[in-house]
């Protein structure tokens, strides 16, 4: 071939590709409209609710399996696949009718075997499951539709556990899929939710695909977070992974994606700007910054050195660190408690309010009888929450007069870290940072980290009896006056105690195209009643 | 030349055998627990150490060393501690828009840097030879991820040219596969032209110092055939050299431009999998990493025999 020839030929392939003629149409271009691009926080690199409960896969499995009951905006339970449900007077046996008509998305009626499995692999890994566990006389299958649990005693949260959003939801599963062992990964993802899972276009990492159900009957009710009819406004969802903030700025801005589940705060001006952009906040429920200390090892085993933390401690600063400039992001906490929330409560939070005390905090450390042990810091500098929050940190322990040993690592490590006992100079730690969604804090049930039954308490277990008591009167608590008096004396107890040290509440962004409605703020993205013009 | 070939072959194994060995004690060695990443934020140390014991992560390292090499002696990459899918599986999702990304690279690099570094050698010391070799500076300068997010800006959100991110399948089209790859691959590209357009020029000024170039202007010949024809086959070995050894600069700035522009190949994988401690993705995508680079190195010493036929093995 010459080089006319070749320049000819090369110009026929080009137009040839321009014109589309190669180009496979049908999937390549999916109907716009009824597509909704989706950029969630972080990979879907597993699909099993129970065995993984990470936040990522708790929201995209929400959009797969169905729940018994689910939190309304009121954090109140609501019917969601039951149709009713009746309590004995003792307490101790609940009677369930599922609604006539639930499928599953391989074409299976939901029964209540179904229900069983799932719940009890779901009692194994969550906190509330294993008290219900604990106290769990039998789950009986009566017929298709209906089911028994039966308890040795009472257990009046029981809805809440049911319903509740924080991770591991108790998702229905088919039987068969549902008796793999709580630990074990699950190989298949047949829900009976809005949408299904498909399988072939998942790739972990960059891309997961879920198309409409046809088959799946929402409930009459009006959508309210994971209660009410699930009515879907689009036939598929795209989750597209993308690991660079300013590329998914780019591409939001470009119309490449419809909606992002989490910018950083430095690019909200940014994309209020393009008047095709909306940003709003995303879950009014927030986070908690925390400051976890080892309750075991020097220096943070002696109750005045985390007092001298508290007393020291500015959430200003921590906030500042991670919100910037903008006031309505964050607020001071004097307390435990999601703000805003039925229970929450400042009960003995004055060590947290005022000017802080830095004299204060000499002192306690003084008389804690610290000797100059380093203190390792371990801080993850991969998640922006906890880099700014630890170098914020550094500088206030140095102040207070602490030996820091600042051990920047990832949060995989930090992660293994935390949960080694060892003494500080055997791989111990002294302290490290997270955040808890605030959907996470709002009773003592879903929140993990306020817990101080020493081994069985989250990393750093604190061991505090007092604060123990007040858990326990929170379950027993027969009405909300009486919850709320219990929280009181827990949140005076656990800050009095410091369980851990709180460094604010923030809030975050979520933004999307002008031409997507139907976004509500909630503590995980709800795609139902959302669509696209 | 065929006993050549079949004795590189058969070294590759003992290279492999050591890169399997130094990953995989690497790996055991370096802190953070896949368990604790899989078991979330909200777990308790009892769920995590459960975890732990489930994916077989508290035996011995030996017992997991001998039980991996068995799995590759059979051509069984293992099961990624995260997805539960076969590490090979996941491999082959992500090797195409990688290989895209390298092959767009290579070709445009090349016939980009290679044009500029005999353009530079010919015109020696003039705004021409200063401005590529300016550019050259540059390129080695400005890091990949700078080079990216300014071409996105400018070509993709203020032009509107082509797209911000993202692959889309050669199967998909021509011209909507090469339109994803264009910003993507000049971005990577950038560093490479700078390499091979200085080693271009480098090795053309000496080549145009010799004898027979002088004989060949004698002769009458053009100047295009004495710098393409005479100077540059003559030259063409070392810069062959270095386009072989760029390769491994392109695996590493892969990893760097999937990031900015969102494509979901193998480099994205390898990070992804490093940070969440996916051991067997790591281990795959490292042995093929290396596999790969070593039979670049392969093709490229038997590609000496072409250019130089003076050189025999």
């Amino acid at each position: 071939m010459d080089r006319r020839n070749f320049l000819k030929a090369s110009a026929g392939v080009a137009a040839l590709a321009g014109s589309g003629s190669i180009a496979a149409p049908a999937l390549a271009q999916p109907a716009g409209a009824r597509t909704l691009r989706f950029v969630p926080q972080a990979n879907l690199a597993n699909f099993d609710p129970i065995w993984g409960t990470q936040y990522v896969v708790r929201n995209a499995a929400a959009l797969v399996w169905d729940t018994l009951y689910g939190f309304d905006e009121n954090l109140q339970p609501q019917r969601q696949m039951v149709e009713s449900e009746e309590v004995t007077a003792n307490g101790l046996t609940w009677s369930f009718r599922l609604r006539p008509g639930l499928k599953f998305h391989d074409g299976a009626a939901v029964t209540s075997k179904d229900v069983a499995a799932s719940l009890t692999r779901w009692m194994a890994r969550d906190s509330m499951g294993l008290m219900v566990r604990a106290l769990l006389e039998e789950i009986v299958s009566v017929d298709d539709r209906n089911f028994r649990i039966v308890l040795k005693r009472p257990y009046p949260k029981l809805l809440v556990a049911l319903g509740k959003n924080s991770t591991p939801m108790a998702f229905i599963m088919p039987e068969r899929i549902a008796k793999t062992d709580p630990f074990q990964q699950i190989n298949e993802y047949i829900g009976s939710g809005p949408m299904r899972f498909v399988r072939n276009e998942w790739v972990p990492g960059a891309k997961a695909v879920f198309e409409r159900f046809a088959d799946y009957q929402p409930r009459q009710e009006p959508s309210s977070w994971l209660a009410g009819g699930k009515r879907m406004g689009v036939d598929r969802i795209e989750w597209i992974i993308m690991p660079d903030p300013a590329t998914a700025a780019s591409a939001l801005q470009n119309g490449e994606i419809d909606w992002w589940e989490n910018p950083i705060t430095d690019l909200i001006p940014l994309l209020r700007r393009n008047r095709n952009v909306r940003a709003d906040i995303a879950d009014p429920l927030g986070n908690i910054g925390t400051f976890r200390m080892n309750h075991l090892t020097k220096p943070f085993n002696n109750l005045k050195a985390r007092q001298a933390v508290m007393a020291a401690l500015n959430q200003e600063d921590y906030m500042r660190a991670l919100v910037g400039n903008d006031d309505a992001l964050w607020k001071r906490i004097p307390g435990y408690f999601t703000p805003g929330t039925p229970l929450y409560t400042e009960e003995g939070g004055d060590i947290l309010k005022g000017p802080r005390n830095m004299e204060l905090a000499k002192r306690l450390l003084a008389e804690s009888g610290y000797d100059g042990t380093p203190v390792p810091c371990v801080i993850a500098q991969d998640q922006p929450i906890t880099k700014n929050m630890g170098d914020v940190t550094a500088d206030l322990l140095k102040r207070i007069g602490f030996n820091v040993d600042f051990v920047a690592t990832d949060w995989g490590t930090t992660g293994q870290r935390r949960a080694m006992k060892n003494p500080v100079g055997q791989g111990g730690w002294g302290m490290f940072h997270s955040w808890h969604a605030g959907a996470d804090c709002i009773n003592p049930a879903v929140y993990i980290a306020i817990r101080a039954n020493g081994d069985g308490a989250w990393f750093g277990w604190p061991n505090i009896p007092a604060v123990e008591t007040e858990v326990s009167n929170w379950f027993e608590a027969k009405n909300l006056d009486e919850e709320k008096a219990a929280i009181s004396r827990l949140n005076r107890a656990a800050i009095e105690n410091v369980v851990y040290a709180p460094t604010g509440f923030f809030l975050q962004y979520q933004a999307w195209r002008a031409n997507v409605s139907g976004i509500t703020k909630g503590p995980l993205p709800f795609f139902w009643g959302v669509s696209k013009s | 030349m065929f006993a050549y070939i079949v004795r590189r072959v058969l070294a590759t194994i003992p290279v492999m055998a050591f890169v399997a060995l130094f990953v995989f004690s690497l790996l055991y060695v370096a802190p953070g627990d896949p368990a604790a990443v899989i078991a979330g934020d909200q777990a308790t140390p009892d769920d995590v150490e459960r975890i732990r014991a489930s994916l077989g992560l508290d035996r011995p390292f030996l017992i997991r060393f001998g039980e991996w090499v068995w799995r590759i002696l059979q051509g069984d990459l293992g099961v990624s501690i995260f997805t539960n899918l076969p590490v090979s599986t996941m491999i082959q999702q992500r090797i195409e828009p990688t290989m895209s990304l390298m092959i767009i690279t290579l070709i445009l690099a090349v016939s980009v840097a290679i044009p500029m570094g005999v353009v530079a050698a010919w015109k020696q010391g003039t705004v021409i030879d200063r401005t590529v070799m300016g550019f050259a500076v540059l390129g080695f300068s400005v890091p990949v991820f700078v080079v990216g997010y300014v071409l996105a800006y400018i070509f993709a959100l203020e032009l509107d040219w082509v797209p911000v991110q993202g692959y889309t399948p050669i199967k998909q089209g021509l011209w909507p596969w090469f339109r994803n790859l264009i910003l993507p691959s000049i971005a990577l590209g950038t560093v490479y032209i700078a390499l091979i357009a200085r080693i271009t020029r480098a090795t053309m000024l000496e080549v145009l110092q010799q004898d027979y170039i002088r004989t060949a202007r004698a002769k009458g010949a053009g100047q295009r055939n004495i710098l393409f024809l005479h100077a540059l086959k003559n030259a063409a070995v070392p810069i062959v050299t270095v386009i072989g050894i760029g390769i491994a600069l392109l695996i590493g700035g892969a990893v760097v431009t999937e990031s900015v522009f969102a494509i979901p190949g193998l480099g994205r994988l390898t990070v992804d999998a490093i940070l969440r401690r996916d051991y067997p993705v790591i281990q795959g995508v490292v042995l093929l990493f290396s596999f790969v680079y070593v039979l670049v190195n392969l093709f490229i010493d038997l590609l000496y025999t072409i250019l130089d036929p003076r050189i025999r093995y």
